[in-house]
């Protein structure tokens, strides 16, 4: 879409030029589907393969149409076979046994695992901080995402300029930018403890203080937001201006343009974000993982990449962590299978709820 | 306008009810899984006879190591010596190799011929699990004189006279100390006891005006470089686990000893001021190190920061002690805590002879240990390499080489749920060392019916 869609869109309603143009017109004479199908009987897009099946016995007709459904089906029926439930039942299994990665089959253990788990004071801190990181940074990179593609939908000139700006750190790999954050945010040394110390205001220890160290995480993840606010921006974008046009004839104020108009258009796109972000974040591993290690000025040291996990004080031991921990260093990978179920559950759990809310959310609206 | 915002809202509510419905079907698809739950069975590798004696092996293997920059240079020196006077053998060399990963293509039925690990924590898993061959019938057959690996380093090899690895060079820890920051301080000699280390510590600290610290004379902090409950237990002689492969930590007094000791000194400089001094640090490998910077007059390092400090070109005019023990242990002074790289066979390795005849070149040949030694500036594990004029040990290298060989010098003891319990105890210590342990025995006791849990659901 061009700069000047994007600056016509949620902005107040002005003279349309293309304003009346129907999805059907680019249709018109001449497109390959209409030439496609030599409709004598002037019937539309029916094509005559179509009549031709009718005639044919009808187990032959199923097995075609199954036969069509599957293979269109098939490779992806087979890629979930093989990387989603072969892998599920294996980890399922493997939860019920007290094994090594060395050993395995490993002896039965039945739900001890699961059984352990409930006591293990690990877990509650990994689930905690995990936790945390759903209720705090999916909604800060929502609202940092909607807010910077409204931003840009505002914007009169050199839009696609900003767009790109916007979305530049996205395109950082994730560990060169988390390291960069853990540098710029150095206490007493970085640039930004630095500019701070200037204007007289003592920086915190961002990531070496446990009650710092999340909210930096927040912060790193709302820079790099660019995917989110491209999805948002595509969303924001599509919203009809003839709604907005509607609605300020009608009188409504921006607040109610956004609240009664853009939101309730845009809000299956408010729910596919919030599902990828809140899967995101249950499975945060690489951010905790790197900003532990760059922290604790032991990032190069080879004594095993989880020997620093969760640094300041376990404040960043995120779950997914704490299921590598103890899998591998910790040679309980029975354990840390029964972990990895329980998180598939509450993942399944979680958006089952988020659904159902999100539902009654968008009803609310009208 | 009410109109399309009905059918917005419609399309809103379809797509969500869609999604709804494929929840539904993933959580189906989730059940049915309980019930076809695949089994996992990979092939146990029975071992294979070994070659008959003068039998020359030859072919490629691989090998993996942890080393990294410098330290990788003089690996691939040692190992073209090796191809060299072994040319039916060609070695391919992966540097940077985590032993997570390691253990993991092992486990998947590959993994490197040759694997080196920096840890002794493995040596129980994977001489237990069969990961790495036994090595006996090679040694056995070969006629190696295991005598000339000295008492301690032939113990953390092997696990229940199982022998898997060979000892591959060793690190022995010691302290560090600025000796131009002594002589200022009026200090005439490294301390010796925990208290003197208290008191040279204070005595060595420098505050900036504001009160935040500018070089500390030690920093007890655990987590801050090698500063760990692992490196520190040898000081008071506290001990990980009983004989019976338990924790320990709860019933040895030498534990709230050393927790409190450490304590003492972490309170004297405040603990929010120490950790932001500390997040101050650059990173441990690097010339940015805080005791090269200037910023430790005492530091707890490896016998390889001589290297780095050289490497690093740092100006620092240092001396290098054994670390301090308390009044009670005064008759170990002298000793300290090491811990060994270890090599062996992958039990997938296609190829074992090649693969014993390169660890043993390495292992026990003492002209390549000599070169390793000097390559790496880590501790040779032969005493003919010990003791060879060839070893270029100055007369602090010479220290770390005789920590490594004191009798009552130490490492961690293998434990077959891996590095639990010191993972247990740094958390535990973390939170000691920031005031949120009230009751120090208590707490301790804690952990250890965390650990014994966690061992009991090792398999």
């Amino acid at each position: 879409m061009s700069a000047t869609d994007a600056s016509a869109r949620p902005g107040p309603p002005r003279p349309r030029r293309r304003a009346s143009q129907s999805p059907g017109q680019p249709q018109g004479q001449g497109s390959p589907r209409s030439q496609g199908s030599p409709s004598a009987d002037g019937a539309g897009p029916v094509s005559p393969t179509g009549r031709a099946v009718r005639r044919r016995p009808s187990w032959r007709r199923t097995l075609r149409r199954y036969l069509t459904v599957g293979s269109f089906i098939g490779p992806a029926l087979l890629g979930i076979a093989i990387f989603l439930i072969f892998p599920l039942g294996t980890a399922l299994e493997s939860s019920m046994h007290k094994f090594g990665i060395l050993d395995a089959p490993g002896t039965w253990y039945g739900l001890g695992n699961y059984r352990y788990l409930l006591h293990d004071p690990f877990v509650h801190t990994a689930a905690w901080n995990t936790l945390w990181f759903c209720l705090i940074m999916v909604p800060a990179q929502l609202v940092t995402g909607l807010g910077s593609a409204l931003l840009l939908t505002k914007m009169r000139s050199a839009s696609s300029l900003y767009r790109t700006i916007f979305f530049l750190p996205a395109l950082v790999p994730t560990v060169a930018g988390v390291l960069a954050f853990v540098y710029l945010l150095k206490p007493g040394v970085g640039p930004v403890d630095t500019l701070l110390g200037k204007v007289g205001i003592e920086g915190p220890l961002w990531f070496n203080s446990p009650s710092w160290s999340k909210p930096s995480l927040v912060l790193l993840a709302m820079w790099s937001i660019g995917n989110t606010m491209v999805i948002f921006l595509a969303a924001l974008l599509d919203v009809p201006s003839s709604l907005y046009e509607a609605a300020s004839i009608d009188g409504a104020s921006a607040v109610r343009q956004f609240r009664h108009v853009t939101l309730p258009t845009i809000s299956p796109v408010l729910l596919f974000t919030t599902v990828i972000n809140i899967i995101a974040t249950l499975c945060l591993f690489t951010e905790a993982a790197v900003a532990a290690a760059a922290a604790s000025g032991a990032a190069t040291v080879g004594g095993g990449a989880a020997s620093n996990f969760g640094y300041p004080q376990e404040s960043t031991l995120t779950y997914p962590l704490y299921i590598y921990q103890t899998g591998f260093p910790q040679n309980l990978l029975g354990y840390a299978n029964a972990l990895a179920i329980v998180l598939f559950v509450v993942t399944c759990a979680v958006l089952a709820v988020l659904l159902r809310r999100f539902r009654s959310f968008t009803e609310g609206a009208s | 306008m009410k109109g399309h915002l009905r059918q917005s809202h419609r399309d809103g509510a379809k797509v969500a009810r869609r999604h709804r419905t494929r929840l539904v079907g993933m959580v189906a698809i989730g059940a049915a899984i309980i019930t076809a739950a695949a089994a996992c069975t990979p092939s146990t590798h029975a071992s294979k006879p070994i070659a008959s004696p003068g039998v020359t092996a030859s072919g490629t293997i691989t090998f993996w190591h942890f080393f990294t920059d410098r330290e990788s240079a003089a690996i691939k020196g040692v190992v073209g010596d090796f191809e060299a006077s072994h040319p039916n053998i060609k070695v391919i060399v992966k540097d940077g190799q985590d032993d997570d990963k390691m253990t993991q293509a092992i486990a998947a039925g590959g993994g490197p011929d040759v694997g080196l690990s920096y840890s002794t924590d493995i040596v129980g898993k994977f001489c237990q699990s069969g990961a790495w061959q036994d090595l006996t019938p090679y040694i056995k057959r070969d006629k190696v004189d295991l005598s000339q690996i000295p008492g301690p380093v032939l113990n953390y090899t092997q696990y229940n006279n199982k022998r898997c690895t060979m000892p591959f060079l060793n690190d022995a820890y010691g302290i560090y100390y600025n000796k131009t920051m002594f002589a200022a301080a009026g200090i005439t000699e490294p301390p010796k006891t925990l208290d003197e280390l208290t008191a040279d510590a204070k005595k060595l600290t420098k505050f900036n005006p504001d009160g935040s610290i500018k070089v500390a004379g030690f920093d007890p902090s655990f987590g801050v470089y090698e500063n760990s409950a692992a490196h520190f237990a040898p000081m008071t002689g506290a001990k990980w686990l009983t004989d019976d492969g338990k924790s320990a930590i709860g019933t040895d007094p030498a534990w709230q000893d050393l927790l409190n000791w450490q304590k003492s000194l972490v309170d004297w400089y405040g603990y929010n001021k120490l950790t932001k001094f500390n997040a101050t640090f650059g990173d441990e490998f690097s010339a940015q190190n805080a005791f090269e910077a200037g910023k430790l007059a005492i530091n707890m390092d490896g016998e390889w920061r001589i290297a780095s400090i050289a490497a690093d070109k740092s100006k620092v005019d240092y001396g290098v002690a054994p670390i301090p023990v308390s009044a009670a242990r005064a008759s170990t002074y002298g000793s300290g805590y090491i811990t060994g790289n270890v090599i062996g066979i992958s039990r997938g390795s296609k190829n074992p002879e090649a693969a014993w005849t390169f660890i043993k070149y390495l292992t026990t040949n003492t002209d390549a240990m000599v070169k390793l030694a000097n390559g790496i500036k880590n501790v040779p594990t032969l005493t003919s390499a010990l003791n060879s004029p060839n070893l270029s040990a100055d007369a602090n290298f010479k220290l770390f080489l005789q920590i490594s060989a004191n009798p009552a010098t130490s490492t961690t003891p293998p434990s077959g749920a891996g590095t639990t319990y010191q993972d247990d105890m740094q958390a535990f210590v973390d939170k000691w060392q920031a005031g949120k342990v009230s009751n120090l025995g208590t707490g301790l006791t804690q952990v250890d019916s965390q650990i014994n849990q966690a061992l009991s659901i090792a398999g």
